[in-house]
């Protein structure tokens, strides 16, 4: 099927632009308490397009049927989708299909790495997954910035093998505090993770730093990228790390699927986690022997259907051109910085405006709790996140027990974010302050 | 009266900003307990305890400490107001009356005579995802008061 696209490839992102995208999301059409839908939470999981919606129900209508297994023509097909869906997301981060390994999400993908550090330090795997044991003496270093996804993994980890789990700490605006990392990261570490942007401060990790300091150690190093490969360029080889995990819902991509980028010859030598079916080669009553990676890791069905879809949005985004979907962000992401920092009695976390950051912004309003600023918005038909963002830790550094975030994506405009600033500015007044 | 009236009324947003009952009153010596509730979706928490008479079965005092959306500080702060004096049967009873209506979906029309200024949050029980914030201090102030008189 051939995919239809409103704009010219690679044309710089406008109003006039985005109006004419957002007729490929129709959920943007509707209602919300009378109001149309302003929607800023794809921090949380973005909209998909029909290009997508379609890609997903092409695939159910014609070549639906078991991947990897069956001489029929229908599996083939199955496969080649599955296969081409595979070198197309991982090329999209300029990783080798053989470096990309599906995963229900991107918390699977950092859980997947811990079991198998863990399994790798009782031995499993043996000679060759040494380099991935850990015991007492060994560092994991992650930081006070981070989701729980890249948090409570470690902590298990650590807890397993007796490691020590240490964390570089964030500055009062919650950005991480690159001086402190300096002497955190040792010759004791094993393990350097951290996000590429922060989902609550907005704020894009020094990566280029932190690899340095990860490599004078010897430390493997861990990206979460799932706030940053849907919203710019990112190149796993030119930022260096040894991996990365990120997710298909927010970028334009059905829930249920997730991506775990190796370097080839890591993968090969990781023991594997979840285990069953068509993950191995050789099955005896002992033991069994695993496929070449990635498979190794892809223990039973596999999600098709949604790696097809994801596919089909990773196209959606190169047509439109990252260098062109990551500058239009950082404009509204200013635009909301500038708005949010505006309003007296609210206090803007991360960057000031005027600084870098993504195309979020978290803030906390004086006096009203974030479930009451987010319920007014509602009321507007303006959708928002409220709550601690699974980071409870940078919350509690920051002083706060939860904020509200605005998020924003390529089918947004400027006036969204107007309109976003113009209600958030009556909120203190409504709860008499 | 729109959605956000009914959720938001005059009295629950007095009481989340003049609360009654803030500040735990020290309990030793007299037959008391506290709880702790913690909603995890926003972190919202409250500490509180029940003290009650010496030789009744009849509340003295209802005190607490938290962090929460309005709603809830304002559920606090009511309920601090309404429970002084009533026996832990006429509280359970309150509290199986307030529960009632706030799981109700707007479907139950609160007794203004039986729930007094509890009867503010008639509105709540529209806003689903708001029904845990109004029940988190009576629920603990419900399993304070089971302990204490235990």
């Amino acid at each position: 099927m051939a995919i239809e696209y409103r704009t010219s490839p690679g044309a710089p992102l406008t109003n006039d632009l985005v109006r004419e995208l957002r007729k490929d999301f129709p959920i943007l059409d509707r209602t919300v308490n009378g109001n149309a839908l302003t929607y800023l939470d794809t921090g949380a999981t973005s909209q998909n397009p029909l290009q997508v919606l379609d890609a997903e129900r092409e695939y159910y209508l014609g070549a639906n049927s078991a991947v990897h297994r069956g001489a029929h023509t229908l599996a083939v097909d199955a496969t080649d989708a599955f296969e081409d869906a595979r070198r197309t997301v991982a090329g999209f981060i300029n990783a080798a299909e053989t470096e990309l390994v599906w995963t229900s999400n991107a918390t699977e993908a950092l859980n997947l790495l811990t079991y198998s550090f863990a399994n790798a330090s009782q031995g499993i795997g043996g000679h060759d997954a040494a380099r991935f044991a850990l015991g007492e003496g060994d560092e994991i270093v992650t930081t006070e910035q981070e989701h729980h996804a890249n948090i409570i993994p470690w902590q298990i980890l650590a807890e397993r093998t007796g490691a020590t789990l240490r964390y570089i700490p964030v500055t009062d605006e919650g950005l991480i505090d690159y001086e402190a990392a300096q002497t955190i990261v040792s010759d004791r570490t094993r393990v350097l993770t951290f996000t590429h942007v922060s989902n609550v401060a907005g704020s894009v990790t020094d990566v280029e730093m932190l690899v340095s300091l990860a490599r004078k150690v010897g430390a493997i190093t861990v990206l979460d990228a799932c706030q940053s490969v849907p919203h710019m360029p990112v190149d796993v080889k030119k930022l260096g790390v040894d991996f990365a995990a990120f997710s298909a819902h927010k970028m334009l991509a059905p829930t249920g699927i997730g991506a775990l980028y190796g370097r080839n010859e890591l993968l090969e030598a990781m023991p594997p986690f979840l285990t069953g079916g068509s993950m191995i080669t050789k099955v005896t009553m002992n033991e069994a022997q695993w496929m070449p990676a990635p498979i190794k890791f892809e223990a039973g069905t596999q999600r098709v259907s949604q790696a097809v879809a994801w596919a089909a949005a990773v196209r959606y985004l190169d047509h439109l051109g990252m260098d062109q979907v990551h500058a239009w962000e950082a404009h509204l992401g200013q635009l909301l910085a500038e708005g949010i920092a505006e309003i007296p009695g609210i206090r803007l976390i991360g960057p000031a405006a005027g600084q870098p950051r993504a195309g979020l912004a978290a803030f906390h309003v004086e006096g009203v709790h974030p479930h009451d600023v987010g319920q007014l918005l509602d009321e507007k038909g303006i959708a928002v996140r409220v709550g601690h963002h699974c980071a409870q830790p940078l919350h509690r550094a920051l002083g706060l027990t939860a904020s509200t975030r605005a998020s924003a994506y390529i089918y947004n405009t400027t006036e969204d974010i107007e309109r976003f600033v113009d209600q958030l500015s009556t909120v203190r007044a409504y709860f008499g302050y | 009266m729109s959605g956000l009236e009914q959720l938001y009324q005059q009295i629950i947003l007095e009481h989340s900003k003049q609360r009654t009952g803030e500040g735990l009153i020290e309990a030793e010596g007299k037959r008391a307990a506290s709880n702790h509730q913690y909603n995890p979706t926003c972190g919202d928490e409250i500490n509180l305890r029940v003290i009650l008479k010496d030789q009744e079965e009849v509340i003295e005092s209802i005190s607490w400490e938290g962090n929460g959306c309005s709603i809830s500080m304002a559920a606090a702060s009511v309920l601090s107001e309404m429970a002084p004096g009533m026996t832990t049967q006429e509280f359970q009873a309150l509290v199986d009356d307030f529960r009632e209506m706030l799981r109700s979906r707007g479907t139950v029309e609160p007794d203004e005579e039986v729930l007094g200024d509890a009867a503010a949050f008639a509105g709540v029980s529209r806003f689903v995802a708001r029904v845990k914030c109004a029940m988190l201090s009576w629920v603990a102030a419900e399993e304070a008061a089971k302990e204490a008189s235990a």
